[in-house]
């Protein structure tokens, strides 16, 4: 016989975790007041205990990728243009430089007719470009006429890390500044593979915050070729009609934009022409400290936005206008000129980006140049919104489930195992609870898939009550006592409960592994269903038929 | 008490070339159903967007229009091939699923056009609620999107992978777990019997073009672990029995340990069903496919554990020479006795 003392220290143990459990579910988490005895009262504090997946309480769920081999590209793009403009500052003659960027090949390579001078090349393009970057090196080779920089793996990626990072906390400040509330926003899958996950609960229409996500945003101010005012700014009807003018072909100095015209023309369409800008950019994005949509007229359709630059900017830029009056200059946003203006005088710090924007366009332009440009463009892979009433409907649904089953499974435990059924009822009760109160305790998220595991989890633990149940019956035919047979049951049935478990839980933690979204939602209950299960499916349900064996010492017969 | 079986005596064992019959069946109509579609120009397996890629979008009507007029509506959009699916339990909702689209005309901000293209094909029933506003609350109102799920065609490839990868992992892990714990000829023959599981139930979706999605992965593991669970239930019984009983043969053991233990199986799947039965009347529409994989995947859980996990693991051992894989003669007559014996045991010091 087992002692009385242990029996004890079962039963203190398992009403204490009960009411933890109820507690944890149920109760307040600052301060109980008699309001949290109420009806009402559970249900708030149940609501707020709980935390709801987006499925449930309704929100948006976005998948989105950075565009690594854009970055990469952009990179070997400026690296190339740097080399060659630092060949050149230097005195040296480089004849041509020109890059690859595909199928994860990323090198610049610079080509020169006398080999005399390929160190005085190497010297040069070392101090001014960033070929040495110590996070993301590049290996540099050479022949006679040519020297290659190549980016090796190990440097993509940690270049991939970095864009991700970027991206990620630009994203952040957009949709921080927009005001979605309680966004969560983290990368997903590994460091450098550019996807990232965001969450907005309670976002139905997506689409704003998408646009605004994902806004590249990318803005230079950019010299014309044109001659200086009051001739008109030099501008082309056709692509290749500017690139007559240049050659034939964009050089590493020249390049070719669209430009929409402001003024509209009599049938109130707008003519789209082209211009010759020079490369580099005077000043980009990054430079930019403030933006703001205004409008002269209030008109919507007439808004504009009025961006100041940052005093590194602002000097450069100073600098720069005091020396070209008179000239030409465009604002470039992404891939299309939206304003060119002549330079009356010096401009140090401030400028505008006309272009007929609507109130909200130009909030949200205004907005994504005030938290800087993305590293790469975004792409969107999935996107899963749930209304607030389809989420009610899938908590309904999921709990008529949950109710349904759990109604004919404690019917027939009653009908088939009598007095034990008593047992097992308040074991898959107590499973249920302890359950909900782990997912409350690990502030883990409650979802549709999550309820599924719910169930599937008091399934396990009605096998936990019929291994044992079935277990004692035999034991009880092969003409044990009643205590013995208890006993035996439990030790022998705990070996294949164990087995059972373990195999499940394998399972389980591989779906939370390779799973996303909801279905994390259901390995989590799962999990954490078949590890409190060992609690109160052996222990709490063994301290009962102690209980029943304290009180009759000589019981003959079970109820089972 | 009440009881279902008691002292049951069945030769599962020798019964083993009529389940091979059975399983070899069902699984040459999945495949079957799988190679003719193939080959009669549609796919083996109806795979929802989160596999193939492409946009659902859950819609609520005041009055809904009939499936023709919505797919005549998506249709002068240019969206010829829209699967149009009215919800079973609620009367007013409908599923627009839409393959990913390609070009993206009129919607040049969407990265996946198929939403953009299903509102401006649902406008011509009338306007949508506003966005802050239930349907009801929008008097002038005709619908409302309440949901929405795209998902590109690379993030499909990606998910599919990922469950593929999934679910053989986890076969692999119980694998070495059960070898771990018994042999690896118990170990092959749970993990052949839920492979078969898995096998039968993709046969089912095929057959029955249930849609597989995202939560049939999770049901699949679901049901990989439950399989094994029966597995392990019989083969704890067959060890024990193994240690009570030496010199007995293992093939009469084993037939012994299935019909000791037949009481939990049938109560405890019995109940399992019960709990998947009550998933699959009241779980809703998101749930339905899961709740299929799992009524099928624990019927199979059961039949297989009996008629493919023990065999197997018998044949092997009349390979590696353990076992026999015949009923001995000389036992033949002890049948009858033989359940009721092997309850008395001694306990077992583990």
């Amino acid at each position: 016989m087992r002692k009385r003392s242990g029996l004890w220290t079962r039963t203190v143990i398992s009403i204490g975790v009960t009411l933890l459990g109820i507690y944890m579910v149920f109760g307040p988490r600052s301060g109980i007041s008699a309001k949290d005895f109420t009806w009402e009262g559970i249900k708030k504090n149940l609501s707020e205990n709980v935390n709801l997946g987006l499925d449930l309480k309704g929100g948006s769920y976005l998948v989105m990728r950075v565009k690594i081999e854009d970055y990469l590209k952009a990179v070997t793009d400026n690296h190339r243009q740097a080399a060659f403009e630092a060949a050149k500052e230097a005195g040296l003659s480089v004849t041509d430089a020109t890059e690859i960027a595909e199928n994860g090949n990323y090198s610049v390579t610079l080509t020169f007719s006398d080999p005399s001078q390929k160190d005085a090349i190497i010297e040069a393009v070392k101090k001014k470009v960033d070929f040495n970057n110590p996070i993301a090196p590049w290996n540099v080779s050479s022949t006679d006429n040519s020297i290659t920089w190549t980016l090796p793996l190990q440097s993509q990626r940690a270049l991939a890390k970095q864009a991700t990072e970027q991206a990620l906390r630009i994203i952040e400040s957009r949709i921080n500044t927009f005001g979605v509330k309680e966004p969560t926003l983290q990368i997903i899958g590994s460091e450098d593979s550019g996807r990232i996950l965001l969450q907005m609960p309670g976002v139905e229409d997506p689409e704003r915050v998408k646009r605004l996500v994902s806004a590249e945003s990318k803005l230079e101010l950019m010299k014309v070729v044109s001659p200086p005012y009051p001739s008109p700014v030099q501008t082309y009807a056709t692509r290749e009609e500017a690139l007559a003018s240049i050659g034939g072909r964009e050089t590493l100095s020249r390049k070719v934009f669209p430009y929409v015209e402001r003024e509209e023309t009599t049938n109130g369409e707008r003519k789209q022409r082209f211009v010759v800008v020079e490369t580099p950019a005077v000043i980009d994005g990054s430079e930019l400290r403030d933006a703001a949509a205004v409008s002269r007229t209030g008109i919507e359709g007439d808004y504009q936005i009025v961006f100041s630059l940052k005093p590194s900017g602002a000097q450069k830029f100073g600098e720069w206008t005091e020396k070209n009056i008179n000239n030409y200059m465009a604002v470039r946003l992404n891939d299309e000129i939206k304003s060119i203006a002549y330079i009356k005088s010096k401009i140090t710090d401030s400028g505008e980006i006309t272009g007929r924007f609507t109130k909200a366009s130009a909030e949200d332009l205004a907005l994504t140049l005030k938290s800087g440009a993305l590293p790469a463009p975004i792409e969107y892979q999935e996107e899963r919104t749930v209304g607030p009433s389809l989420g009610a409907d899938s908590i309904r649904a999921g709990l008529s489930a949950s109710i349904a089953g759990l109604v004919f499974v404690i019917l027939f435990m009653l009908f088939y195992y009598r007095g034990a059924g008593v047992n097992a009822t308040i074991a898959l009760l107590l499973n249920l609870l302890l359950t909900m109160a782990a997912v409350v305790f690990f502030d883990a998220t409650l979802t549709l898939p999550g309820i599924a595991g719910l169930i599937l989890g008091v399934g396990m633990a009605v096998d936990s009550n019929v291994l044992i149940f079935e277990r004692i019956r035999e034991e009880l035919l092969a003409g044990k006592t009643v205590p013995q047979a208890i006993d035996l049951g439990f030790d022998r049935a705990f070996v294949t409960i164990i087995d059972t478990h373990i195999t499940t839980i394998i399972s389980a933690i591989i779906l939370y592994m390779y799973g996303t979204g909801p279905i994390r939602g259901f390995a989590v209950t799962l999990i954490l269903g078949l590890l409190i299960n060992l609690f109160s499916a052996v222990f709490v349900s063994r301290t009962i038929f102690m209980w029943l064996l304290e009180k009759r010492s000589n019981m003959q017969k079970l109820s089972i | 008490m009440v009881q279902i079986f008691s002292n049951i005596n069945v030769d599962w064992m020798g019964k083993r070339k009529l389940f091979i019959f059975i399983s070899v069946f069902v699984l040459l109509a999945g495949l079957l159903s799988a190679v003719g579609r193939e080959l009669f120009g549609s796919s083996a397996f109806n795979l929802g967007v989160d596999f193939r890629g492409g946009t659902v979008v859950t819609v609520k009507f005041k009055e809904k229009p009939s499936v023709d007029e919505i797919r005549a509506a998506l249709q002068a959009q240019g969206i010829s091939d829209a699967v149009i699916q009215e919800s079973i339990d609620k009367a007013d909702e409908v599923l627009i699923k839409v393959p990913t689209l390609g070009r993206r005309d009129e919607c040049p901000n969407v990265d996946e056009a198929g939403r953009c293209f299903v509102k401006k094909a649902l406008d011509t029933f009338g306007k949508e609620a506003e966005a802050n506003l239930s349907l009801e609350q929008d008097e002038q109102a005709k619908y409302k999107i309440i949901g929405t799920e795209v998902v590109g065609p690379v993030a499909g490839a990606q998910l599919r992978n990922q469950a593929v990868s999934a679910t053989l992992l986890g076969l692999v892990g119980i694998l070495f777990y059960i070898a771990y714990r018994y042999d690896w000829t118990y170990a092959a023959g749970a993990v052949i019997a839920v492979f078969h599981d898995v096998l039968v139930t993709l046969a089912f979706f095929s057959i029955f073009q249930w849609e597989i999605n995202l939560t049939v992965v999770a049901a699949f593991l679901t049901l990989v672990g439950y399989s094994v669970n029966d597995s392990i239930v019989i083969f704890d019984r067959i060890r024990e029995n193994m240690t009570l009983h030496r010199g007995e043969s293992i093939y009469k053991l084993t037939n012994d340990s299935i019909n000791q233990t037949m009481s939990r199986t049938v109560v405890t799947n019995g109940l399992v069903l019960l709990s998947v039965l009550a998933l699959v009347l009241f779980g809703g529409e998101v749930l339905r496919s899961f709740s299929l994989a799992l009524l099928v995947g624990s019927i199979t859980g059961t039949y297989s554990t009996i008629a493919i996990a023990s065999p197997i693991a018998i044949w092997w051992q009349s390979i590696i020479g353990v076992a026999e894989m015949e009923q001995p003669e000389k036992e033949a007559g002890k049948l009858a006795t033989a359940s009721r014996r092997s309850t008395v045991r001694r306990s077992v010091a583990r």
